[in-house]
């Protein structure tokens, strides 16, 4: 027969939400059904199941061949490389939990690497942002009892984070906001007319890489002060009028993606977006938050910060912790041809970083602990492949607000496949037996 | 006077951190001493001597010690790092970090810089005959308090992130710089010969910015004031006059509200 | 090797009533004994101070407002991180330590035994994942109660058994120890951007005021007979004139006597004492009233206190008083994290230079002295910086410093650039009482473990206690040459032990130990109500599932010590 698991959590994205419904078989070995979750996270459960998953770690052999070998080989692999290498790199770190990303910092600690997760592509301005001004935030159910003015700059919710608006941002009724959508109005800024921008009340169709420039307007018209014609490409009485509205409400919240972080000006972008938060706190309270993408990206974040004592691109290798994105983040070290080592876990790198700083991956000795085949599986030299997190262990994970929910195991994994957590285990202990470490 | 040269006779496989080549730690050391100061390729510790050819002397002090660095040190790190007096001629390129920190003394780089050179610099001068990476002079993550001193010149182009959070002290570029321009600046004077490109003085405080050439796309929070006519490094000009950030928050100095001032040549 | 004998040291222990004769101590198996054989590891304690592990009422070490602080303060480790050295973990952070760093700091001064002084239950997970990863210190982390939307309601209906029904269920989700509560009220009217800055301003829509809460939660601590009384950061904090807000606050507690089974004697303690003993109108005739409060204090004995010196360094702020925290950043234009949590609280952090040539800075400097020097108990006033807000708690061997040397007191009121200010506003100038090393050991060790409930497992080296020991290279018998040797003794202790095993030797960690968490498990009858309640505002406001929000794993809370209190009358 079946049972039914309640308030599992799905390991995708940032929204994280904890409410979702497995039915799995009575030996908890298969997975058959989800409910509650939107189209990406029932792909996540459901795909686990696939019957040509990769079960055994592979090393890539000289003629360019995959020979299968087993975990101990794949251990001794990653520990020799580590601690031979002079400028390892440990990136990803965002789709695993927070017990093995504790043990991952051991062993960059004790091998004296680099440790970087995917905020370097992602978010990680929004961090330096932050570190410059600060960041007036808060939890997601504030939004859903308070909020009624709510503005997605340069972020798609209805495709990124599908159940963000009926979960927090839009559609919940509330304990101050009993009328739910009705009781909110939707500002979306992006250059494109996305399917979130055709839900907005208003939607200011900023030109490219102007987002900074029409952020410092909306400050300079909470002041009242002169503006040109227009910025951005939006007409200055359109900008008037929006800061008008979001001074009108009584809690309104930032939600910000890609299309600000990423683009020119990167930290500065969310840097002026803050400073437009902090601005309307002196009229009304407002907040701001990232839509994080991995589902523990913001969780790696938390663990080198309190273990470090910086959120991502952090150097070790003088034995202490050093941190400046440009010279110790992963893209510029890997283009400058500054590592001699690749040890990449939870993330894709070889999808997602530029094609300069992929093909140096392809020429160093190189790990990737990823359940998938990926283009970083395609150019490392050691595939692992590990139990999907969430999916099939639990462990502890941040939401993009920051909150911690500690994801459950509904099924089991394929036999005798370790987890991320298992297999640095193994990697931390044999890697202090090379060091002549305790 | 004393000099010290060095020169690079065993390039590293990766890159070198260099912190120790400054006057400071050179000051009072022979060549040999020199050679045993440590330097650093990822986590493997090693000496200068093992990667440069070191001869001369340093002086008693670092205002008596001047260094020369020769040979390709495109992958070195820190030159000149935290110098508070004496000398450094750099004849080649060199990589991030250069003059990063300085309190005092002079530095020559004959060539190119990457990021971060003067990075919170709090005197001296830094000269780049080359061309300058991003972040020039520019405060360390996360620190609101920038260069706060002494002068930096770059004959080529310089990068984005120029003066980030300056609070004083000189910067003047002779060619182009790109976008961040003195953004949340409080004091401090830049001075761009060539182009500058957008985001020009975003979030400032105060301070003074002199462009010569175009600027792409001013920041809506600079407000016209009029026409000056200002001499800027010698040369006499008229210039349009901007006041701002208009956005951001200012400062009232004997009842006058303070802005930061934005000069482009007419 | 479990057996030790810390051999003719001068022993300190209010517990005890020992001062300063030489003793030995013996440890066995984790615990003070009378004797051990002759096996036992000798340490020689000749010419050294002896005293229990020291134990912090009040600091803010883990979780989510600490870890922003670091997130957002990279410059805070800029040049001052150490290395990894054999057992110990690299470390960083000048105000805002990162946990490894934490943890070693406090055992190198003698430290064993640390609270959390707020946790966002919501974030409860985060706090025991950093409380975890701080080695060898025992710690607890403290809920706040004093904006939650439950005892809000409750209280408005003065229903008194229903508030202390949740606030056991609260301990016991999220592993908690105490009730503390934080700007009562106010913080709620923060989610709107409001405050309530006196105990009578009525919190919007909930229409109750702080004065309520603070009662109705000293009532629900009685009934439960909790270890520790209500812990509070009272209403109005920082502001000119506050020091009126403050005994408002205090008079509360006038003819409540506590309730319970572990010898503490107090109903209210109030922290961070410095903080809320201002007096002017604005910051030019900014005044000391430290005399005010510790008169009260001094004559109420239902009350303990902590003080929350002023180190005089460049620090961040950071509290649950999130709208202070949003009056700070107008104030100094620096850079302004905030964070409400819904149904529960919030939190702000705003880096602040106490700058000894500022007279404000100065004034503070001087109440948080005046405060320890004017109470008369020293079991009932304990020594803290509200770590990191009115400073690093690294810096405690100084302020010791300050305490014990009038002479100290008086080079730095010499160094102020404003120091006539100093001595107009406030009395410290004409203070020459000096602390003695009984009274100090009553200050930071029998004092607080008594207040918070664990003098019979901490504080003090009576038999049967938990070994935790410190010992300082401070004679008591020299005559002390030069302050500066106050500072430097009890920077770096020459041993340490926690639970009877050796964790630092001469300034240095030698074991990263076992530490436990502390949390209060209450049982209470059952409140079929309240678990409605409970389960009604999962369902409709919470953005988190009940069943997740209880889930506190294993892994989280490894080495737990719960300390059992049955409050089914």
């Amino acid at each position: 027969m079946t049972k039914t698991i309640t308030d599992v959590i799905c390991p995708f994205c940032g929204t994280l939400c904890d409410d979702l419904e497995v039915v799995v078989s009575d030996d908890g070995k298969h997975l058959l059904e989800v409910y509650n979750s939107c189209v990406i996270g029932t792909e996540k459960f459901l795909h686990s199941q696939a019957k040509d998953r990769i079960t055994r770690p592979r090393l890539r052999q000289d003629d360019g061949s995959w020979k299968e070998i087993s975990y101990d080989e794949a251990v001794e692999y990653s520990a020799q490389m580590l601690a031979k290498a002079k400028k390892p790199m440990m990136f990803g770190w965002s789709s695993t939990n927070c017990e093995a990303q504790s043990v991952g910092n051991e062993i960059a600690e004790i091998s004296k690497a680099c440790c970087d997760n995917t905020a370097a592509t992602c978010h990680g301005t929004s961090l330096i942002a932050v570190q410059d001004i600060g960041l007036p935030s808060c939890t997601l159910g504030e939004i859903k009892n308070r909020a009624d003015r709510i503005i997605f700059w340069g972020c798609n919710p209805a495709h990124a984070h599908p159940r963000h608006m009926s979960r927090y941002s839009i559609f919940p009724r509330g304990f101050f906001t009993g009328k739910g959508q009705m009781s909110r109005k939707l500002i979306v800024v992006d250059p494109r007319v996305t399917d979130t921008a055709k839900m907005a009340d208003v939607h200011l169709q900023v030109e490219q890489g102007k987002d900074y420039e029409l952020l410092d307007a909306l400050r300079v018209a909470f002041k009242g002060e002169w503006l040109p014609d227009v910025v951005a490409g939006i007409p200055s009485e359109k900008i008037r009028e929006a800061a008008d509205l979001m001074k009108s409400g009584r809690f309104g919240i930032i939600f910000f993606g890609m299309g600000v972080t990423q683009s020119l000006g990167k930290n500065h972008n969310i840097d002026e977006a803050i400073a437009v938060t902090k601005d309307l706190n002196e009229y009304t309270k407002f907040s701001i938050m990232p839509m994080r993408g991995h589902y523990n990206v913001t969780g790696s974040g938390e663990v080198f910060a309190w273990q470090f004592g910086f959120p991502y691109s952090v150097d070790l290798t003088r034995g202490f912790a050093r941190y400046n994105p440009g010279d110790t983040s992963t893209i510029d070290l890997l283009i400058r041809g500054e590592l001699d080592a690749m040890f990449t876990i939870g993330s894709d790198p070889g999808a997602h970083f530029p094609i300069s700083a992929v093909k140096p991956i392809a020429n160093m000795p190189s790990v990737c602990v990823d359940p998938h085949l990926t283009p970083t599986s395609g150019v490392s030299k050691l595939h692992v492949p590990v139990a999907f997190n969430g999916v099939e262990c639990g462990g502890n994970c941040y939401r993009m607000d920051n909150v911690p929910i500690d994801c459950r195991k509904v099924v089991e994994p394929p036999e005798g496949m370790l987890t991320d957590e298992q297999f640095l285990i193994k990697v931390r202990d044999r890697l202090k037996q090379l060091k002549g470490v305790a | 006077m004393e000099t010290i040269t060095i020169t690079m006779k065993n390039a590293p496989a990766l890159y070198l951190e260099a912190d120790n080549i400054t006057p400071d730690t050179f000051a009072g050391k022979t060549a040999a001493q020199i050679a045993g100061l440590h330097v650093h390729e990822g986590n493997a510790t090693s000496t200068l001597g093992k990667y440069f050819e070191v001869s001369g002397g340093a002086g008693a002090t670092a205002a008596d010690t001047k260094i020369v660095v020769k040979g390709d040190v495109s992958r070195v790190k820190y030159l000149g790092f935290k110098m508070s007096a004496g000398e450094m001629v750099i004849e080649g390129n060199a990589d991030q970090y250069v003059g990063a920190w300085m309190k005092g003394g002079k530095i020559l780089a004959k060539g190119n810089v990457t990021a971060f050179a003067g990075l919170a610099m709090k005197g001296g001068e830094l000269t780049i005959e080359g061309n300058a990476g991003n972040y020039l002079g520019a405060a360390y993550r996360g620190d609101w308090r920038g260069m706060s001193g002494g002068r930096i010149v770059v004959n080529g182009n310089a990068g984005s992130d120029i003066g980030m959070y300056m609070l004083g002290g000189e910067i003047i570029v002779n060619g182009n710089v790109d976008v961040h321009l003195c953004t949340h600046a409080e004091g401090g004077k830049v001075i761009v010969k060539g182009n500058a490109n957008s985001k020009v003085g975003g979030q400032m405080v105060d301070g003074q910015i002199i462009i010569f050439g175009s600027i792409d796309t001013m920041m809506p929070g600079f407000k016209p004031a009029g026409e000056v006519e200002l001499e800027v490094e010698g040369v006499k000009a008229k210039f349009s006059h901007f006041i701002g950030d208009m956005g951001e928050r200012h400062k009232k100095r004997k009842g006058q509200v303070i802005y930061a001032n934005l000069y482009k040549k007419i | 090797m479990s057996e030790y004998l810390i051999k003719n040291g001068h022993v300190f222990d209010p517990v005890q009533g020992i001062k300063g004769d030489k003793k030995d101590i013996a440890i066995n198996d984790g615990k003070i004994v009378d004797k051990v054989s002759s096996g036992a590891k000798v340490i020689d304690a000749k010419d050294k101070t002896v005293m229990a592990g020291a134990v912090e009422i009040h600091a803010h070490i883990a979780g989510p407002k600490v870890n922003l602080g670091r997130i957002y303060r990279p410059e805070d480790k800029l040049f001052s991180c150490t290395p990894t050295k054999g057992i110990e973990r690299m470390g960083g952070g000048a105000s805002i330590p990162t946990t490894f760093k934490t943890g070693y700091e406090y055992a190198k001064m003698g430290y064993t035994t640390a609270m959390e002084a707020a946790m966002p239950p919501l974030f409860s997970r985060h706090v025991h994942e950093e409380i975890r990863d701080t080695p060898i210190i025992d710690e607890a982390a403290f809920p706040v109660f004093g904006n939650n939307w439950f005892v809000l309601e409750y209280l408005k209906n003065q229903e008194i058994e229903n508030t202390a029904a949740y606030c056991a269920w609260l301990l016991r989700a999220t592993k908690g120890y105490a009730i503390k509560v934080v700007n009562p009220g106010g913080t709620e009217a923060w989610g709107w951007g409001l405050n309530c800055l006196s105990v009578n301003d009525p919190v919007p829509y909930f229409d109750i005021t702080p004065a309520e809460i603070i009662k109705g939660l000293i009532e629900a601590n009685e009934y439960l007979g909790l270890p520790h009384s209500m812990h509070i950061h009272p209403n109005n904090l920082g502001n000119p004139g506050c020091y009126q807000t403050t005994l408002d606050t205090l008079k509360i507690a006038q003819g409540i006597k506590p309730k319970n089974k572990f010898g503490r004697d107090q109903v209210m303690h109030l922290t961070h004492t410095q903080f809320h003993s201002y007096g002017g109108t604005n910051w030019g005739d900014f005044e000391s009233k430290a005399k005010e409060i510790t008169d009260y204090v001094n004559k109420n004995k239902n009350i303990t206190i902590d003080t929350g010196n002023v180190t005089l360094d460049e620090t961040t702020t950071m509290t649950a008083d999130g709208p202070f925290e949003h009056h700070l950043t107008g104030l100094n234009h620096l850079k302004w994290a905030n964070v409400d949590v819904e149904l529960e609280t919030a939190a702000g952090v705003v880096p602040y230079i106490y700058s000894p040539n500022i007279s404000v800075c100065a004034i503070q400097w001087a109440i948080g002295l005046e405060i320890a020097l004017m109470m008369k108990d020293p079991m009932r006033c304990y020594i803290t910086t509200d770590h990191p807000n009115a400073g690093p708690f690294t810096r405690y061997p100084r302020v010791i410093k300050w305490l014990m040397s009038a002479k100290a007191r008086e080079a730095q009121i010499n160094a102020f650039k404003h120091k006539d200010k100093v001595l107009s506003q406030s009395s410290i100038g004409t203070i020459d009482r000096e602390l003695s090393l009984y009274e100090l050991a009553q200050m930071t060790r029998a004092g607080p473990a008594k207040s918070l409930g664990l003098s019979a497992m901490c504080g003090g080296l009576k038999p049967g206690m938990d070994a935790d020991v410190a010992v300082y290279n401070f004679n008591p018998d020299k005559p002390v040459a030069n302050p500066e040797d106050i500072e430097k003794a009890f920077s770096r202790c020459a041993a340490v032990f926690k639970s009877g095993v050796q964790v630092v030797s001469n300034g240095d960690i030698v074991s990263n130990g076992q530490k436990r968490t502390l949390w209060v498990d209450v049982k209470v009858k059952e409140n079929p109500q309240v678990m409605r309640d409970i389960n009604e505002k999962f369902i409709k406001y919470y953005s988190m599932t009940q069943n997740n929000y209880e889930a506190l794993g294993h892994h989280f809370v490894p080495n737990p010590y719960a300390i059992e209190v049955d409050a089914t009358q």
